[in-house]
């Protein structure tokens, strides 16, 4: 396997994911957690940070490029009712399982933190086994 | 100016983490299918994303753990460790299959609503429904 571009992007990407939440622990306290940062946005007096911090992620694509960033494109795999589908479990799960890929796959497991682990490995295994399932096994029965 | 700073510093960090989330290609479904997909065309990119996220971050948890303030005066609140129970493992296994149904999670969904993408336009308010509906069977229980 030969090193590709995309890798030292995801790299570059990542680290800057780290800083970012290495900054809101060190400076302002808090977890980057995006699931936790969303629903405690939506509850009764929400802290104006969380706010703040959704605002900025959502300005974010519009800054790559302006920095010579990549644009961010969306190529969606299904329909739209399968993405809401997939939405309503991810909301679902995350409120249940006190957080998502930022909140448990990186702070957690940067943080030591054994429930976090657990929870990472647990939904990238579900994760795959539902790629395998929508994209190998039901397009083979239902395809031939 | 001390109300204002911890609001300013969230936003940056917001943006900084979308800028992160974009340059790597996490907003991207099809590149995060990639990954998850071992048995097809395995794209290693989110591997590498984790790997240098947690390297930054993890320091930081290290300085944090020896703080009892952040830099602009707020306590530092690091997540209890609960262990792992019943609603951890049910909830990162739900967590799973929804993420492997649409390759979006809640992070690249908020950043992917900037550029008015469709599919994030109803990703997210779903992501909610999903929130609301967890709430309520938690209070039930």
């Amino acid at each position: 396997m030969e090193i590709q571009p995309e890798w030292i992007e995801a790299l570059a990407g990542g680290a800057m994911i780290g800083l970012a939440a290495a900054g809101l622990l060190l400076v302002n306290g808090r977890i980057a957690g995006v699931s936790g940062i969303l629903s405690n946005a939506l509850s009764k007096n929400p802290d104006v940070w969380r706010w703040a911090f959704l605002i900025g992620l959502i300005a974010s694509p519009l800054w790559t490029p302006i920095l010579g960033f990549p644009y961010a494109i969306a190529h969606h795999q299904g329909g739209l009712i399968q993405i809401s589908i997939a939405g309503i479990l991810v909301g679902f799960g995350t409120q249940m399982g006190s957080g998502c890929t930022s909140g448990h796959g990186v702070c957690g497991i940067a943080n030591f933190s054994l429930g976090s682990v657990t929870a990472t490995v647990i939904f990238m295994a579900t994760a795959a086994l539902t790629v395998f399932v929508v994209h190998h096994l039901v397009p083979n029965v239902m395809g031939g | 100016m001390r109300d204002v700073l911890p609001i300013f510093s969230a936003g940056f960090f917001g943006l900084l983490f979308g800028l992160g989330l974009v340059t790597s290609h996490m907003t991207d479904p099809d590149r995060v299918i990639g990954f998850l997909d071992v048995m097809g065309d395995w794209d290693p990119s989110l591997a590498f994303v984790m790997i240098g996220a947690i390297a930054v971050a993890a320091p930081a948890f290290i300085i944090a753990r020896k703080r009892e303030k952040a830099l602009l005066g707020d306590p530092i609140s690091l997540p209890k460790r609960t262990g792992i129970d019943k609603p951890l493992v049910l909830g990162a296994a739900i967590f799973g299959v929804g993420w492997g149904l649409a390759g979006i999670c809640p992070g690249p969904g908020i950043a992917l609503l900037g550029t008015l993408d469709k599919g994030a336009l109803y990703f997210i308010p779903a992501v909610i429904a999903g929130m609301f509906a967890a709430r309520l069977v938690a209070r039930r229980v």
